[in-house]
């Protein structure tokens, strides 16, 4: 198999254990003075790409491994979860600069990691299957489209195999294997592997690592928004329910709300 | 000669009186620009999958003309079944054993041409795995920016979808000409199935190759209502302790109730229960009528799954649990004891 030069963008988002609230103009939500940390699925692809360079030492047969680069499009602070993916194994990092308030949809993201993939010659890009904030679920699929690459979404297991990879995903009512070559896409699912911390002598590591920096402009890209957001609410809370003492109560209560 | 003649006068008066009349139509056509959707229906195995039917829901709710669209080995008679869905104007199918197992390298590039070719102001799918994965390409192609798994359409061009796990609720426009969408089954009804006489109609087939094989698939067998539109759901979590104890407590529950079975994901990663019963955002949304859950706590992630359901019990022990927050009818007890007990009383 040819070697890999894996390609992993990760996303800057509020802390999964973080309630969100909606500011009060309710155009956005609250973002400043909120804990922020690494997409969760975005560590199972960082995670992934290390485990892959990994392998080539116990078998092999295994690929080569000549590259992970980490990458993210966001705000200054970005950078912070990148040196986090470098601390994890990732090679060097890239950040193209992106003001929160003009903050990319997936299109343009997609578009964005197209010209990284030709610029790194990436072969294999590992993506997060959503990130937790838009929850839109889109950039791996749109940058596969972009790059006539096939693609793996929702990946639980990757496997290389002589020159095609496998891969199972989570599908509805269970799992199902596809087989591809590469150059291709996979997005990670929540059951492919367990992310490792990072240890500190390799956060130490992490801040010697290179870090490129540059902005779209570098890129060139019309990132024109498509969607404007109209409006940003709290769902509408549920009325309060009530405590009964046994199941006899939670039966009859059940029937007086028609749900028995 | 002259039948020839006088039909080829008749075509001309004809295209003269045309001509005199509709010209006035494209003056108010900002504003009445006609919809057409279409929307993108699933099958699997030769049968259909009527929870895709959301998308002529969503379609109705646009307003305008519904074509649906559906590709597969033998899908005509597939068609016609669907033609008799209400508010579907046509059906357009192709006939190609290559689409079966929906891989979006080929699937993706088929609907890209038949959307194309129909000049369709909206594409409808439903979010499950099969639009997950197969919507986005198609956006790319098209140059649009999708919207995922929306809620509620507030108009032509602007819609309602859950951020943040369900914790915000964002109303967008687009300003693409082709507005590509993704519908929550869940907050869109399928339509009904008996009244509807759609046209048939074959669509392009560009036959595109896919680099992507199919090899397997393991889906779990099971003689339950599904779990995504099941009208009752019963749902483990962590606090049932192992596989053996989900296994003997939550399915004479699920039978006593006619319910589908249900998990949180710390169920699932303790392996008590497979993965596709994951109730929550990165697992399946359900709102049925009752969603009756026990040793679940409420994560947030969870709850972004089933916080639509109409009415919610909860069985835990700890009584602090969010969970409690937001059901309608609570319980506070060992579930272990609790859910027999249930059980019994529901059965007699």
């Amino acid at each position: 198999m040819s070697s890999l030069r894996i390609l992993v963008p990760v996303k800057r988002v509020i802390d999964y254990a973080v309630k969100p609230r909606v500011n009060r103009a309710q155009t956005a939500v609250e973002t400043a003075n909120v804990k922020h940390s690494m997409n969760p699925f975005d560590e199972l692809s960082i995670e992934e790409a290390v485990r892959v360079r990994e392998q080539k030492g116990h078998h092999t047969s295994a690929p080569k491994v000549e590259e992970i680069v980490a990458f993210s499009a966001g705000p200054p602070k970005s950078q912070d979860i990148l040196r986090t993916a470098m601390a994890m194994g990732a090679d060097r990092g890239l950040h193209v600069v992106v003001e929160e308030k003009d903050a990319l949809e997936p299109l343009g993201v997609a578009k964005l990691l197209k010209k990284v993939v030709d610029e790194n010659k990436s072969n294999l890009v590992i993506l997060g299957k959503q990130s937790i904030d838009d929850d839109a679920g889109q950039t791996g699929q749109m940058l596969a489209g972009l790059l006539n690459w096939p693609q793996a979404t929702q990946a639980s297991k990757i496997t290389f195999k002589d020159e095609t990879v496998e891969v199972i995903r989570e599908v509805d009512g269970g799992v199902e294997t596809l087989k591809a070559k590469l150059p291709m896409v996979i997005t990670t699912d929540l059951r492919l592997n367990e992310p490792r911390y990072a240890s500190l002598p390799n956060i130490m590591k992490a801040k010697k690592k290179k870090l490129d920096k540059k902005t779209l402009g570098d890129y060139g890209l019309d990132t024109e928004l498509r969607l404007k957001t109209v409006k940003v609410a709290e769902p509408e809370a549920r009325k309060a329910g009530v405590k009964v003492e046994d199941v006899d109560g939670m039966i009859s209560k059940l029937k007086e709300l028609g749900a028995l | 000669m002259l039948p020839a003649a006088r039909s080829s006068v008749l075509r001309a008066a004809r295209t003269q009186l045309r001509r005199s009349h509709p010209i006035a139509v494209p003056q108010y056509s900002a504003f009445a620009r006609l919809a057409s959707t279409f929307a993108v229906l699933e099958q699997k195995d030769g049968k259909f999958q009527p929870a895709s039917l959301a998308a002529v829901t969503a379609g109705t709710k646009i307003g305008g003309s519904i074509t649906a669209f559906i590709a597969g080995s033998g899908v005509k008679s597939v068609a016609e079944e669907i033609g008799k869905a209400k508010g579907i104007e046509k059906v357009i199918y192709v006939e190609n054993g290559a689409y079966d197992k929906g891989l979006p390298e080929n699937y993706a590039p088929l609907l890209v041409e038949n959307i194309k070719k129909g000049g369709y102001t909206h594409v409808v799918a439903g979010h499950s795995a099969f639009g997950k994965n197969l919507m986005p390409r198609v956006s790319a192609l098209l140059d649009t920016q999708q919207i995922s798994d929306i809620t509620a359409i507030e108009g032509e061009d602007t819609f309602v979808r859950p951020i943040y796990a369900g914790n915000a609720i964002m109303t967008v426009q687009s300003s693409d000409s082709i507005k590509i969408i993704t519908v929550r089954g869940t907050a869109f009804p399928a339509p009904e199935t008996e009244c509807g006489s759609a046209t048939l109609e074959e669509g392009v087939d560009p036959k595109a190759e896919s680099p992507t094989e199919w090899i397997s698939e393991d889906l779990a067998k099971s003689d339950r209502p599904d779990l995504g539109s099941a009208e009752k759901v019963v749902s483990g979590g962590r606090g049932l302790k192992s596989k053996e104890e989900f296994d003997k407590l939550m399915p004479p529950l699920a039978d006593a109730l006619g319910a589908a079975i249900g998990a949180s994901r710390a169920a699932v990663d303790s392996g008590f229960a497979d993965n596709s019963l994951q109730v929550g955002q990165t697992g399946k949304n359900v709102a049925p009528q009752l969603y009756l859950c026990a040793g679940i706590s409420g994560a947030i992630q969870h709850l972004a799954g089933m916080k639509d359901s109409k009415v919610i019990a909860a069985i835990n022990k700890d009584p602090e649990a969010p969970i409690f927050q937001v059901a309608d009818v609570g319980l506070v007890g060992d579930l272990f004891e609790k859910v027999p007990e249930l059980t019994e009383k529901l059965k007699a």
